[in-house]
């Protein structure tokens, strides 16, 4: 059995020990937010908090997150009222809303270490991919939640 | 008086010994002795490691890690960050975890994935300037001979014999000498003065 706290309550599955989190979380713990994207590691729809810092659970093994905290998006806040799921909606940036989970999960990670990102800074962290092509709003719902402007171009 | 200079005068030639045995022990220890052709042979070996996909896209002289055998720039704007262990918000354990991950592909190892500082990029270097490099306690980490053997023994050093599969199950290069005889050689060369060639 691995052991470990999911969304502040505890856990425990009998899962083998190299089965990537992403299953975990959707098919053990119905937890089914967090999304498949890649499978890969690149695309970031399965991005999660383990002991606060983001992680993409389709390329981590359950057995790394024995011991530890782990949230997803269903657990980022109680009511939607992260400041990131705030602007989030405020922005509507959502269209198909697939990438957005771990989008929101990635940004809420980028805040916490830097409560006003650069632009350059957001474009380091934030490399998660929306096939619907929000990035203009996801930037705006940033700055937004960070309570920055965004910069006007040339 | 007298006696001041007496004992002035032994210091003087105790401190004449000294320096000449210091002379003669340089000279036998110097790598312009015949060790040297053992000590530049040694090098060789452990600069075709160095030399290698495996180590060099960590050891960049770039911004960015780099990745595969082709050594390309990591994909997805991965960033060196200020300290070699990504950008904030995005470190380099958001993805490579505590071993190789044959669900995704993505390499790892038992300690924190990061590059090396840029102090100890390789990447476009002589050998030459790799060897001067690799001793020069200012650019290595104020490593000693020991401490880079220790650092030889480190999870991400020893990750480079044991890549691990890529997504699509092919296998990453491994560098051209084996893992024990890459370490010898690195022994040998610092055994033997650490050459370095012309």
């Amino acid at each position: 059995m691995i052991k470990f706290t999911i969304n502040g309550r505890p856990a425990e599955v009998d899962a083998d020990p190299d089965t990537p989190l992403l299953w975990v979380l959707r098919d053990d713990l119905g937890l089914t937010g967090t999304k498949f994207g890649c499978g890969a590691a690149l695309c970031g729809a399965c991005t999660v908090h383990i002991d606060g810092e983001p992680v993409r659970a389709c390329s981590r093994p359950v057995s790394e997150a024995a011991g530890r905290r782990v949230i997803t998006i269903e657990g980022l806040s109680e009511n939607r009222s992260h400041p990131v799921q705030q602007a989030w909606i405020a922005e509507q940036v959502p269209q198909c809303g697939y990438c957005q989970s771990g989008m929101i999960m990635a940004v809420a990670a980028l805040l916490k270490e830097r409560p006003q990102p650069s632009e350059a800074e957001i474009d380091a962290a934030i490399t998660n991919i929306c096939r619907c092509g929000t990035y203009a709003r996801i930037r705006k719902a940033i700055h937004r939640a960070a309570g920055t402007s965004v910069p006007q171009k040339g | 008086m007298n006696r001041h200079f007496s004992a002035g005068a032994a210091a003087v030639v105790i401190l004449i010994g000294a320096l000449a045995a210091t002379a003669l022990r340089s000279a036998a220890q110097s790598p312009a002795s015949a060790d040297r052709p053992v000590s530049l042979a040694a090098f060789d070996t452990v600069a075709r490691v160095l030399t290698h996909p495996r180590c060099q896209n960590c050891h960049t002289q770039t911004g960015y890690p780099r990745q595969g055998d082709d050594r390309h720039p990591h994909a997805m704007n991965v960033q060196r960050g200020s300290d070699g262990h990504g950008a904030a918000g995005q470190r380099c354990t958001a993805c490579h975890g505590r071993a190789n991950n044959s669900a995704s592909g993505v390499p790892g190892a038992d300690e924190d994935w990061h590059l090396a500082p840029l102090s100890m990029g390789w990447e476009g270097r002589t050998p030459r300037e790799l060897c001067l490099g690799l001793k020069d306690p200012a650019r290595n980490g104020g490593r000693t001979g020991a401490k880079i053997i220790e650092h030889f023994d480190t999870p991400l050093v020893r990750w480079g014999w044991n890549p691990g599969r890529r997504a699509d199950g092919t296998l990453r290069a491994v560098p051209p000498v084996a893992y024990a005889a890459f370490v010898t050689a690195a022994k040998r060369w610092l055994e033997t003065g650490a050459a370095c060639p012309d």
